[in-house]
This record gives structure tokens, C-alpha cells and sequence, in this order.
């Protein structure tokens, strides 16, 4: 027997995301219904690097990214647990002048924002955060850190649940329309209807957008993170590197997760596993990096599977063509540490049909629908 | 024409020989990668360095299985490509990462055995975690591998046929073994008279086992409860309870274990489809009569696909190359194959009765205090994981792994995860089948962060 549920707004996906925007809504008294075809928060926004970083990313993203980073200190009070964050300062190293060259125009170009950037020198990390070999400066940011996103994401759908959303997990959305002035989404044995539907589907979302008119340019990637066994603790910060390579951060218990390189689907694109030379090459530049490191063991390797954007900035707004369907994906590898902000804008989105946190960059229509050709958007 | 890749085998246990014998016979030269030193799994496992005891004294009974198949294995000489001491840690589509002395090479394979074996089964009891607290295996391997008991006066405790075996064992060694506390009540045990027109040598050595293990002053305990290992610092002595009372026994040593759990991440990370199986109580590979797993060019044989002994691991070694053969479109021997299955068929009977003879506690589950250790290497509590699946509505294990850590430390859930999911059905009132299987992840077993790589991929001329 198909159950019917009538709610304001029915989230497709329950990713950090949605998780965060189903709770918002509640706390503004609205009724929700947060989907997942799987388990809430067990995709991207579960299995990602865990950085919650303002530093690196492009101006435009900076306000959302300023309203998400006020939350961040608030978890335990917001969902019950800390979530294992850590404001241990974000510090991106320069390995060459022309590296050091860009972050000090990355300083001075996000200047208004206040990140509070910090320029250090090649002497000051060595001092400061133990680094040496191979790096020239780097810029710090006091105010970034890390936490543990598979708690996280997780105490976010919990907390949804608490605060009155009906979580339907393992209920794939397999159909949804717009008739009249409400939706209707066929979902398992449920049929929902709702006036408003936010598309929070992570690398699954273009589909979505698709039958509603609106193909994008979505493309799945997947990072590929390495874990050593606990050590003593030596590495204070979330550590980046300008122009890539690895990525860097030793949580409490003392494990050190370092990420890099790219993994490769599997037959069902769902799940997705580190390359071995990819995770080999990650272990060398980290012991390279740390030479403390070499004689650590790697545990365990595991990826995700993310949406990125040609532009690689996520997709956050209504659509252009469905009056009551509102779009937040495709944040590109870069969506854990501004997902709760994103969650508060959609929430005042639905209520109030605008946010006080500029989003204009993020529309669905910067992409033609004309220039997509159809193959690009079929999930692979 | 290029030349096929070799095939690869991994474990050089009785499956892994024979597995091996069997293609060296139809003409092809395998690779075999056994994370030991030397040949024989855990059951025959050879010592490190000689130490003065013949195959009598390390293998009792056994013995003339375990020097045959040493000696089968060294026959094979350079007719296969063997890697000692060589730890596999990832494979997908015929190309196998396989580390050794510090390099990690990158191996192509066309044809995949694995014969991976298994591992003790436990279940937090108080006091596990005691220094002084043995598997039963690793206090099977502590005596035949390196000649060392693992107390001066021992018990060993859980269930299971191994149980009796090691305890025999250590007697046999002159090791003072004080009790036998098993698990199951006496009346389990009459399920081995089911056994007994299957295989009455099996049936009557353990009885015997038992017979002398009590002629020579062990206490034999049926049906033991509530048991406890306690002591300052290591182990000093072992309570239970039996006939409505608390016993206690001084000792020094305890070997613990659950019957035992098969090694199965190398068929996870190779793609093979899993099922549920009530007798192992654990999502194994699915696998047909000979072998095949649902992955094309894979077979799965022994311990590591499914609990059935070591006489069991040989016939489906062989059974199972002889598969990959066929497959190969090589000539095998298909009245040998059917005379192999039939004989598997026939142990796999008995191993139904054995599983009720020897039957795992999980009525113990409930049992398990809040401030016991379930997860060792991320040193997470019962009482956490409870809070865990409680605080956020968790119904399946890779989320309660998530959200706990536990099955993310060192052993990667090779210790703890049939706890853990054991844990999590009974406080979800959920069949064991119904939360689901911890999913592998590489590396395997922990690998050092300076594996260095070679770009070697082996090029595998018969002359090499």
C-alpha cells in the first residue's frame, strides 16, 4: 500500500545539504520530508577530506562561506555533538615564487572578506608548524579548521529527525512531478506531495534538473584519501598546498588523513575506490612533506563520489523553469564547510522567496541548456 | 598471439597448494603471494627457524598431511612464481598490488584463486583484552610456529572444534591445561552422532581428544556461562558459570575463540558478489559447487569462502583450479572434478552437524557490558556503540562504523566487525543477516607510507 505523506517542502537527498536545510525549515516550522536513497549523509558528505576551509576559495563564495563558518562553533548546540571540530587554522604552502606569488594576491584580492590571512615565511613554518623541505611561505587562516564529516553529516540528518522531519532513507526518488501548485514524488511505497521541493542530490542531482527541464554540466569526481595509523601528534593545522597535490589533517585520535589524486568508479557508480599508484603517490609526497610519516603504516583508503561544476562553483538557487523547485549541488569537492550555510539560504529561500547572503553567482542559469549536449548529462 | 597473463593464487595454505599443483600439472606457471615465510596456512604452518621437533610433535595427528603437502609445494620449484612473506593488498581486473620488502609491485593476473583462510570469531567477554588472552588459533600458532605455550597452566574457553584441538595440543606439549570451557551444552554435542556415519574418524579422535584431555586432569566444562577472565594486569584466573553456580580457575594463559570467520576482503575488493550464510553467521562470496565465484576468472576455495576445514580447503583448491582451467579453455579432468565435489559435498554435511555440536554464543550478545572493549584498535566501548546506534537510529553496519570508527582501526573489522554486527542485531531486534557487511576497503592489511613502487609488471615469459 502506497503511504502519502503532504509536507511543505520534500528534500531530494540527504546530504549535509539537505540535512542542514530539513532542520533549518523545522526550526521554522515548516513540515519536511529529507529522501535518501541510501543512508543520510553517507555520500559525499559523509566520506569527504573533512577540511572546513574558507581560505582557497573564490570571492563569491566567501559571504556563503562567512555565514557557514558563524555556525560551525555552534554544532553541539545546533545538532547535539561537536562533530569533532577543530578551529586549527588552515595553512596553504607555496612551493614555488610563483606559488607564494599567488597567495599573496589571493590575500589581498579576498582582503575585504575578512579571512584574517597570515603570509608566513619559509623560517616560520618550520618554527611555527614543524614544515620544512620543499616549500618556500605559505598563507595561513586562523579562523579554518577540520572536522569529522562522517558525524557530521550524519548528526545533521539525526538531528532533522529530532526536530520533527520525516527521514525516509533508503527511499530513492524514482519519480517527480509539478502538478498545479504542488509536487508530487514517487519514492518506494511513499507518494509525497509538497509545494516545494529542493533538489540536494549530490552527484545524483542532475538528473533531477533534467526532468525538470534544466540540464547542467554535472560531472562526477572522486578524490582519493589515505589514513595512517594514530601517531603523537604533530601536525596542528588542516595543511593544503597551492596548485594541489595533497592535502593534510591529524584528527584528536591521532590518525593523520591525507588526500590527493583522483579514484576511480566501480560498476555501479555509486561506490567508488582509490587507484593504487594514486594512493602510492599520495603516501610518497606525504612522507616526502613529513618525514616522520615514512615510517608510519597507511590503514585505510576510501573516496566518494562528488559533483563538480565546469565553473567549480556549485549550483545554489531556484529554477529557471519550475516555480517552487530550488537546486543546491555540485560543490565541487568543496562543499562540507559552507553545506550548513547553504542549508539556512535555502531555508529562507522557501520562506520568504529571497536571502540576505548574495547567491547570484550560483544560478542554474549560467549554463545554457543549449550548449549541453544530452550524453554529458547521463550519470556515469 | 599474446601471451596470457599466469594466474594468481593467494594463501599457500592446503587450498592454495593444491590449487597450485593442479596448474602446474595442466602446464601453467602461477604466481602464488602467501604473507608467510614459508608454506601450510595457519593450520601447517612451518616454524620460523628449525627448532629441533619433528611434524609428529608439532602436527599430532596431522602430521602426514602437513609434511605431504610441504613437500608437494617444494616439489613445484621454480614451476611456480612464489612471493613469501608477500602481503597482497589490492586487486581489481586482473591486476594485483602486492608488497614485499618495503616495494609494492603492481602484478596482471588472468585467473584469480583466492584461498585467503580465516581467522577466530570472538565476542567481547569481560577480561578479553587482558594481556595473557590468546585466540585460539594464535595460541595454536604461538606453539607450533615458534615452540611457545601461551601460559604455564592454561584454559581455553569458547567453542568450537578447535577448542579441543589446541587444548590437546598444549597437553600433549606438557603444558598444564586446567579446563575446557565450552560454550555449548552437552546436549549439542549429540549432534555428533549425526557425524558419526560421515566421518567416524573425525567423530572418534575428538572424543578421544576430550577422553584424554579428562584422563589427564583437565576439567571439561559443557554448556559454560558468563565466563570472565580476571587479574591485575594479566591473567590470573577464568570465572563462569555452570549448574546454577560460580566457578573459578587459576591460570596463567587463556585461549579464547568462537569457531571461526573467513578471510574475505581480497573477494570483496575483486568485485565478488556477497550472501548471507546462516552457518558462518557472516555475508561471504557466493560461490558455485566448483568454486566460481559471481566475478568471471575468480574462484574462491577453502577456509576464506566459507568454514570447512582444512581437508575441505585441499579438494576445493584443486576442484577450483581445476575451473579456472576450463575456463581457460585447457584440458582438466571433469571426473576428478565431480569426485572432488561430491567429496565437498560430503564434508559440507558434516560441517552442518558440527556447527550444532559446536554452536556460537550469541546469546551472549546481550550480555556484553557497556564498558567493554568491542573495537581494540580504536579502543571504542559496547556502551558506545550502543549510544551510537541509539543516538542516531543506525540499523547497519558500515554506519555504525561511521559513526563509531569501530572496524576502522588497524584490523579493519577482521577482529571485531562479527562483534559489532552481532552487537547491533540484537539491540536492533534485527536478524544478523539483516544489518549488512562491513565493506572492505585497500589496503588489506596496513601497508607503510614508504612503500616505494615498482613499475615492473612482470612480464611473465616461462622461462622467467
Amino acid at each position: 500500500m502506497t503511504r502519502r505523506i503532504d509536507c511543505d517542502v520534500a528534500i531530494i537527498g540527504g546530504g549535509l545539504v539537505g540535512s542542514s536545510a530539513a532542520l533549518a525549515l523545522r526550526g521554522m516550522g515548516l513540515s519536511v520530508t529529507l529522501l535518501d536513497k541510501g543512508f543520510c549523509g553517507a555520500q559525499a558528505s559523509g566520506v569527504n577530506y573533512g577540511g572546513v576551509r574558507r581560505q582557497g576559495r573564490p570571492p563569491e563564495q566567501l559571504p556563503l562561506s562567512q555565514r557557514a563558518h558563524a555556525i560551525w562553533p555552534r554544532l553541539q548546540r545546533l545538532i547535539g555533538i561537536d562533530g569533532e571540530f577543530m578551529r586549527s587554522g588552515h595553512l596553504k604552502l607555496a612551493r614555488s615564487a610563483a606559488d607564494m606569488a599567488s597567495l599573496e594576491r589571493y590575500a589581498i584580492d579576498v582582503a575585504p572578506f575578512g579571512l584574517d590571512l597570515e603570509l608566513v615565511g619559509h623560517n616560520q613554518l618550520r618554527e611555527r608548524f614543524g614544515i620544512a623541505g620543499g616549500v618556500i611561505g605559505g598563507s595561513f587562516c586562523p579562523g579554518d579548521g577540520h572536522a569529522n564529516p562522517r558525524l557530521v553529516a550524519t548528526a545533521f540528518a539525526a538531528a532533522a529527525r529530532r526536530a520533527g522531519a520525516e527521514v525516509l532513507e533508503n527511499t530513492k526518488v524514482v519519480g517527480a512531478t509539478r502538478t498545479f501548485e504542488s509536487f508530487t514524488l514517487e519514492a518506494g511505497d511513499v507518494a509525497i506531495t509538497a509545494r516545494t521541493v529542493i533538489n540536494s542530490a549530490g552527484a545524483w542531482a542532475d538528473t533531477f534538473a533534467r526532468d525538470f527541464g534544466e540540464p547542467v554540466p554535472l560531472e562526477r569526481t572522486y578524490p582519493s584519501m589515505v589514513v595512517t595509523e594514530p601517531l603523537d601528534p604533530f601536525l596542528a593545522v588542516n595543511l593544503g598546498i597551492e596548485g594541489g597535490g595533497i592535502y593534510a589533517r591529524q584528527v584528536t585520535r591521532g590518525n593523520v588523513v591525507v588526500g590527493g589524486e583522483r579514484a576511480m568508479p566501480l560498476d555501479d557508480p555509486d561506490y567508488s575506490r582509490p587507484r593504487s599508484d594514486g594512493v602510492l603517490t599520495i603516501m610518497r609526497r606525504a612522507g616526502e612533506l613529513f618525514g616522520r610519516l615514512r615510517h608510519a603504516q597507511a590503514i585505510r583508503f576510501w573516496s566518494g563520489t562528488e559533483a563538480t561544476m565546469p565553473d567549480r562553483n556549485p549550483v545554489i538557487g531556484p529554477s529557471a523553469t519550475t516555480p517552487g523547485l530550488l537546486h543546491a549541488f555540485g560543490f565541487s569537492g568543496a562543499g562540507f564547510q559552507i553545506a550548513p550555510g547553504v542549508g539556512e539560504v535555502l531555508a529562507e529561500l522557501v520562506r520568504d522567496g529571497r536571502t540576505s547572503t548574495p547567491i547570484d553567482a550560483f544560478a542554474i542559469t549560467r549554463f545554457p541548456p543549449a550548449s549541453q549536449p544530452d550524453d554529458a548529462l547521463s550519470s556515469r | 598471439m599474446a601471451e596470457r597473463a599466469p594466474p594468481l593464487i593467494v594463501g599457500a595454505g592446503p587450498a592454495g597448494i593444491r590449487a597450485a599443483m593442479t596448474l602446474v600439472a595442466a602446464g601453467l606457471r602461477p604466481i602464488v603471494v602467501d604473507e608467510s615465510h614459508a608454506c601450510g596456512g595457519q593450520i601447517y604452518r612451518q616454524p620460523l627457524a628449525a627448532d629441533g621437533r619433528g611434524a609428529k610433535a608439532r602436527y599430532g595427528s596431522e602430521a602426514a598431511k602437513a609434511t605431504r603437502l610441504h613437500r608437494d609445494f617444494a616439489a613445484l620449484g621454480t614451476g611456480i612464481d612464489y612471493l613469501p612473506n608477500s602481503l597482497l593488498w589490492n586487486l581489481r581486473d586482473g591486476a594485483a598490488d602486492i608488497l614485499r620488502d618495503g616495494v609494492s609491485r603492481r602484478v596482471s593476473y588472468d585467473g584469480l584463486v583466492l584461498a585467503t583462510g580465516a581467522t577466530d570469531r570472538v565476542l567481547p567477554i569481560p577480561g578479553w583484552t587482558l594481556p595473557g588472552v590468546f585466540t585460539l588459533g594464535g595460541a595454536q600458532i604461538a606453539l607450533k610456529a615458534q615452540g611457545c605455550a601461551i601460559g604455564r597452566r592454561v584454559v581455553f574457553a569458547g567453542s568450537g572444534p578447535l577448542l579441543y584441538l589446541v587444548a590437546w595440543q598444549y597437553m600433549k606439549a606438557g603444558v598444564e591445561v586446567a579446563a575446557v570451557l565450552d560454550a555449548a551444552p552437552l546436549a549439542a554435542k549429540l549432534n555428533l552422532l549425526r557425524a558419526l556415519p560421515l566421518a567416524p574418524g573425525i567423530v572418534l579422535r575428538g572424543l578421544r581428544m576430550a577422553a584424554e584431555l579428562t584422563l589427564c586432569g583437565t576439567r571439561v566444562v559443557f554448556g559454560a556461562d558468563r565466563i570472565s577472565i580476571e587479574g591485575e594486569g594479566r591473567v590470573a584466573r577464568i570465572v563462569y558459570r555452570n549448574g546454577g553456580r560460580e566457578h573459578a580457575i587459576a591460570c596463567d594463559g587463556v585461549g579464547y575463540g568462537l569457531n571461526l570467520r573467513p578471510e574475505t576482503q581480497a573477494a570483496d575488493l575483486a568485485g565478488c558478489a556477497f550472501r548471507f550464510d546462516p552457518r558462518d553467521r557472516a555475508h561471504l562470496p557466493v560461490r558455485d559447487a566448483s568454486g566460481r565465484s559471481s566475478v568471471a576468472g575468480v574462484y574462491l576455495a577453502g577456509d576464506g569462502a566459507r568454514i570447512a576445514g582444512a581437508d575441505a580447503a585441499e579438494a576445493a583448491g584443486e576442484r577450483a583450479a581445476l575451473a579456472l582451467l576450463q575456463d581457460r579453455g585447457l584440458s582438466h579432468d571433469s571426473r576428478r572434478a565431480a569426485a572432488l565435489e561430491r567429496a565437498l559435498a560430503k564434508i559440507d554435511r558434516l560441517r552442518d552437524v558440527l556447527e550444532a555440536a559446536f554452536p556460537c554464543p550469541s546469546h551472549w550478545t546481550p550480555e556484553i557490558a557497556d564498558d567493554m572493549l568491542l573495537c581494540r584498535c580504536e579502543e571504542i566501548t559496547s556502551g558506545e556503540a550502543l549510544r551510537a546506534i541509539r543516538d542516531f537510529s543506525l540499523t547497519e553496519i558500515n554506519r555504525l562504523k561511521a559513526v563509531t570508527r569501530i572496524g576502522m582501526g588497524r584490523c579493519q573489522g577482521r577482529m571485531c566487525g562479527a562483534a559489532a554486527a552481532e552487537l547491533l542485531a540484537a539491540r536492533t531486534h534485527r536478524d544478523i543477516s539483516a544489518v549488512g557487511r562491513l565493506r572492505a576497503q585497500a589496503p588489506i592489511k596496513p601497508i607503510p607510507l614508504a612503500t616505494s613502487q615498482s613499475v615492473d609488471e612482470r612480464q611473465h615469459d616461462p622461462a622467467h
